[in-house]
């Protein structure tokens, strides 16, 4: 089989197109996650998006609006609890159980009251369908991304400073206390967009797994903050081409497990070449 | 259901239990409500929600290969449990975010949470796999009422009990340790050693309650009474039984409102439990104006 004739296909293109802008989205911003040490309010943010998207379907609106509004809104909610520190974990924990149960309430009104409701409509948005995605959505994913992507190229450089050392970045004058419930929404709104490509299950694996492969290979900060978005996007590529010549495997997984791979390697290659990453930040601190 | 509420508690509590599987429903909310009460209070009290919640989830792949393979789903929720639980054990901060600097506390979390994205990816493999799976995917992920068997009620009775007893034994150091791990190390507390001890316990714990629960809904009741009880108190054994006891309450009523409901017991427990956390928290904020700061608020209320 000739492997470009994978890149003739419709569905390929869309997924392929989409998934791109998706994946550095979410591979930027990961590293801000992580940087920040805001991994559970990605989990978090991930699984209300789950939320999002039910209460759209049951209020029979555009899903896509359902998910926006609940991750932002949550964003703002988590970026205003915890003010400087950022809100505690049982906080993140509770708040988060809670809109997760609602998301159940709003699956069993789906599906006892939508006439046009589908069995696996749930199913699509916890686990994604990338493969699946329209023309259109494709468009909309990629200007989607590309508005996100301007937002936090406004915003990187002081929030890398405000994330590697707050305090003095306070002193410079940097609005510490505004870029944070400012990053989450930003975060609730990557969430939202990745929820389209892998679902709302699996898009925090690609918030984090990137990230952590990039800081396992350099301690740069701009550096790093480039290796994540491209491993995640090379974690797509690879994961659509996988799923493409085996189809019994979703496109999902074949992603998740490429991103995965993509993590064990960069720890296993820092194991051997015996760096620590904290050690490394500990010698450029 | 097929029956109504008649507002006659008594006569409503008898009907309920008259079904065999509401019984079973009951006792096996029961004793997951006292494990998680109990394992989820030293959770907080550690933080470590986030390695919580993912053990939380990898019980779903557990389920779901389980399902396909054709064997018990016990055995799929036990085992990947337990196999997420020394993974993160043996990662160099054993999930504790406390204690370590800002950025290698967050390559930890990350490096947690690509186990937790894979483990659900491969959950969705083996639903994809197991054709016709998928109509059993929400009582997976978020509970059910209906399907606990008896066999499944004396295995959680076990795991519960070997639980609590566990927990008794190194409740005391864990709780030296979760406090202040740099002095119970200093005093020759085997910090380490507890802690992958507690993380194959809140594994275990896991694993039974997702049982009824589902996974995605467990970890509510794990973070929710706990996070309630230390809004309310902060003497260990006190917050302990407290956590417990709104575990239990917030089961017993979410088992009984869903039974007569058509919701899943997964939202009425979740919402339970976060209206316990507001208003705990409310209690909380109104004491702290007062002046009552948590710690002397119980001798002091003995006193006066």
């Amino acid at each position: 089989m000739n492997p470009l004739h994978l890149l003739g296909e419709p569905f390929i293109q869309h997924a392929l197109a989409a998934g791109t802008a998706i994946a550095l989205l979410s591979g930027l911003v990961g590293y801000f996650v992580v940087l920040r040490g805001q991994v559970f309010a990605g989990d978090a943010l991930s699984h209300v998006s789950y939320t999002g998207a039910l209460a759209a379907l049951a209020a029979g609106v555009d899903l896509r609006f359902g998910l926006f509004a609940a991750t932002v809104l949550v964003g703002l909610v988590l970026g205003l609890l915890g003010g400087r520190a950022g809100a505690d974990d049982a906080v993140i924990g509770v708040v988060f159980a809670w809109v997760l149960g609602l998301g159940v309430f709003f699956l069993t009104y789906y599906t006892s009251h939508a006439s046009t409701g589908n069995g696996t409509a749930s199913a699509t948005v916890l686990f994604g369908s990338i493969l699946g995605i329209s023309r259109s959505a494709a468009i909309t994913a990629v200007l989607v991304a590309a508005g996100l992507l301007l937002v936090l190229a406004g915003i990187a450089r002081p929030l890398l400073f405000a994330s590697l050392d707050p305090q003095v970045a306070r002193a410079r004058g940097v609005p510490v206390g505004l870029l944070g419930p400012a990053f989450l929404m930003l975060l609730g709104a990557t969430a939202a967009e990745t929820a389209q490509a892998v679902g709302a299950l699996l898009l925090f694996g690609l918030l984090a797994a990137p990230p952590a492969a990039a800081m396992r290979l350099t301690t740069r900060p701009w550096r790093a903050l480039a290796l994540s978005g491209g491993l995640a996007v090379a974690a797509v590529w690879i994961g659509v081409a996988l799923a493409y010549a085996w189809p019994a495997l979703p496109a999902s997984f074949t992603i998740m497990a490429t991103a995965t791979a993509e993590y064990l390697l960069a720890a296993g290659w820092s194991l051997r070449a015996g760096r620590s990453p904290s050690r490394g930040m500990a010698r450029r601190a | 259901m097929s029956t109504g509420l008649s507002w006659n508690l008594v006569e409503d509590l008898r009907q309920l239990l008259s079904f065999h599987f509401m019984l079973n429903a009951m006792r096996a909310g029961t004793i997951v409500a006292v494990v998680s009460g109990a394992a989820g209070y030293f959770m907080v009290l550690r933080r470590q929600a986030f390695a919580g919640h993912t053990l939380a989830v990898v019980g779903f792949p557990g389920a779901a290969a389980a399902a396909w393979l054709g064997v018990n789903a016990g055995f799929g929720y036990f085992g990947a449990c337990l196999v997420a639980a020394l993974i993160i054990a043996v990662l160099p901060g054993g999930g504790r975010a406390a204690g370590t600097s800002p950025a290698a506390a967050g390559e930890e979390s990350a490096a947690i949470g690509t186990l937790q994205g894979f483990a659900l990816a491969c959950g969705f493999l083996f639903v994809s796999l197991y054709h016709g799976f998928l109509s059993g995917l929400t009582s997976l992920l978020f509970g059910s009422i209906t399907g606990i068997t008896d066999d499944q009620v004396l295995v959680l009775l076990v795991a519960g009990v070997l639980i609590l007893a566990a927990l008794a034994v190194i409740g005391r150091p864990l709780l030296f340790a979760s406090v202040d791990a740099e002095v119970a190390r200093a005093r020759g507390v085997p910090v380490r050693l507890l802690s992958a001890a507690y993380l194959v316990l809140l594994g275990v714990a896991v694993a039974g309650t997702s049982q009824v629960t589902g996974s995605l809904l467990v970890f509510a009741l794990l973070v929710a009474p706990a996070a309630t009880a230390s809004r309310l108190t902060a003497r260990p054994g006190r917050g302990l039984l407290l956590s417990v006891g709104i575990a239990l309450l917030v089961t017993w009523l979410g088992e009984g409102i869903a039974f007569f409901s058509p919701y899943q017991i997964g939202f009425w427990v979740t919402t339970l439990a976060f209206a316990a956390f507001v208003l705990a928290s409310g209690y909380r904020a109104l004491a702290d104006r007062r002046g009552t700061p948590g710690r002397r608020h119980a001798p002091a209320g003995a006193a006066g």
